[in-house]
């Protein structure tokens, strides 16, 4: 359970995944907040007005999936990292997953990286495929990692192995 | 005798919005910080903050203290006294400081008393043993000095400190072996525990550290389950290897200042200890005597410089500055209502609710 272990439960997870359909039809944002808590700067950033239900800032953002593009720019500013762009649309067998991440150093384009789940279990390998830097004030990067389809509501975070060369 | 309109004690968030707030109005403040640099915490906060954007939210705590200070530092109406500290406050209103190896002395028509909090510790054995810090001295190593504290972290608390700082420790390359938590459910945000549980960092709620061990240094710690009692099962103890033990058990507001000055105090569990009792203007039973942000109750940073619009604002317009006092005031008890509004304000407004139980008071 989620307020136990920090990890969401599928129940959770469902209730924000968009449907196939959307998936299939292009990005779009899968904003995984399941907490009241006093934070609106997703719904200030989305220009596009996709993101309801925030005259209180204690509730919980709700998406329009029709309105929403995926461009991203909530899941560089949720001061949380909640936000994820799922674009289904890459290819036949792969799917992008943008997460925001602010490690360094950023993955490289084309570098392998480990994948893993909500609870860090390693999914396996993943190629990067942009690295989408969150300028300097804002400093969180959006990582594009191509994944199998069936992974694209898995997959949430990279760990970075180097294999670095001593003497 | 140096005389000021208004002195400001703590220059962290909720000192420095107090002092621009009410220097803005054309107030004469004095700022004094007793350490070298405004900032208090939010120097070693590198995350984003909630709330929204008059709350600064989405920027970054270090970037908040730099936009603050760049207001303070251009107002004329301002002087900043770092390295000084407070020491004492007198009947007759006098305020005495040591600064620069000297005695000082000022009398203030109003003081605002944003003084902080310091950090709980917990008892356990060994808990003497070098490699066992508090949160805040972690940051202090990491975000301001650039040294980690060890190779391996079990961290104790899952409020949104220990959180928090397990992520920055992370970011720093140090390996968070554990966070553990005497109370069965998270106490921070989730959004911060989901981040850090997907890098692969297990919480253990409903857990107590034992005891720590090791000859000249920690060299691991003993950890075990609590039962519904919050006593320690038998037989569910845990042996973790790491350097470091770093707490983040709670904090309890700064008060001497309040206690000296004659201030009425309460114990309100809910904001950490003992505080002064103060109406919605933050005005304490002393007349001109103002306290706000974590000395007044502990809470988040971004409450705490709404506190300070309030203070400043209000003393502002007790010494007969501003034009739409009234207006402004409103709007920042609107922000501060709005902050505490949702579940994640409840205990803030119980412990309100403790505070006030005698009746409101009202400026006169």
């Amino acid at each position: 359970m989620l307020a136990k272990t920090g990890i969401p439960t599928v129940e959770q997870v469902c209730q924000v995944s968009p449907s196939q359909e959307r998936l299939a039809a292009g990005p779009v944002a899968v904003i995984e907040c399941f907490q009241e808590i006093p934070c609106n700067p997703c719904w200030e950033a989305c220009a596009k007005g996709a993101i309801l239900g925030m005259d209180d800032m204690n509730n919980i953002p709700q998406l329009d999936l029709d309105k929403c593009n995926g461009c991203g720019t909530c899941a560089l500013k949720c001061p949380g990292l909640a936000i994820f762009i799922i674009d289904s649309s890459y290819s036949s067998t792969e799917a992008v997953v943008r997460l925001p991440y602010e490690f360094y150093p950023l993955p490289e384009v084309d570098e392998e990286v480990i994948g893993l789940n909500r609870a860090g279990e390693k999914l396996g390998k993943f190629k990067v495929i942009k690295v989408q830097k969150g300028g300097k004030q804002n400093k969180t990067a959006l990582i594009w990692i191509a994944v199998p389809h069936e992974l694209a509501m898995e997959l949430r975070n990279i760990r970075i192995e180097r294999v670095v060369n001593v003497g | 005798m140096r005389e000021t309109e208004v002195l400001v004690v703590g220059g962290g968030p909720a000192g420095m919005v107090a002092a621009i707030e009410a220097a803005e109005r054309g107030a004469k403040v004095v700022l004094t910080e007793r350490d070298d640099r405004l900032g208090g915490q939010l120097i070693k906060q590198t995350h984003k903050f909630f709330g929204s954007q008059k709350q600064y939210a989405g920027s970054r705590g270090i970037d908040i203290s730099k936009l603050l200070e760049e207001k303070l530092s251009n107002n004329p109406n301002i002087e900043i006294l770092t390295e000084t500290t407070v020491l004492g406050i007198y009947e007759d209103g006098v305020v005495t400081m040591e600064g620069a190896n000297k005695h000082l002395k000022l009398k203030p028509k109003r003081t605002i008393l944003a003084t902080g909090a310091s950090e709980k510790f917990l008892p356990f054995a060994n808990n003497d043993l070098p490699g066992i810090y508090g949160a805040g001295a972690v940051q202090t190593l990491m975000n301001v000095y650039g040294v980690t504290p060890g190779q391996r972290v079990l961290m104790v608390g899952a409020g949104n400190i220990g959180l928090i700082v397990s992520y920055q420790l992370m970011q720093s390359g140090v390996e968070v072996a554990a966070i553990i938590d005497a109370a069965p459910k998270i106490g921070g945000y989730l959004v911060h525990a989901s981040k850090i549980r997907r890098a692969g960092v297990p919480i253990f709620t409903s857990h107590t550290i034992l005891n720590a061990y090791g000859q000249e240094f920690v060299e691991g710690a003993i950890v075990a389950s609590l039962d519904d009692k919050w006593q320690p099962i038998l037989g569910t103890e845990k042996d973790l290897a790491v350097d470091v033990i770093c707490l983040a058990v709670g904090l309890s507001p700064l008060t001497e200042l309040c206690w000296q000055a004659g201030c009425e105090m309460k114990y309100i569990p809910e904001f950490g200890g003992y505080v002064p009792r103060k109406n919605e203007f933050l005005e304490t039973t002393v007349p001109g005597v103002y306290v706000c942000g974590d000395a007044g109750g502990v809470e988040e940073a971004s409450a705490a410089m709404v506190e300070g619009r309030v203070a400043g604002i209000s003393v502002a317009a007790s010494l007969g500055f501003g034009l739409n006092i009234v207006q402004d005031l409103e709007a920042a008890l609107k922000d501060l209502d709005q902050l505490r509004s949702g579940p994640a304000g409840e205990k803030i407004l119980k412990g309100l609710e403790k505070l006030f139980a005698r009746g409101k008071q009202h400026v006169s």
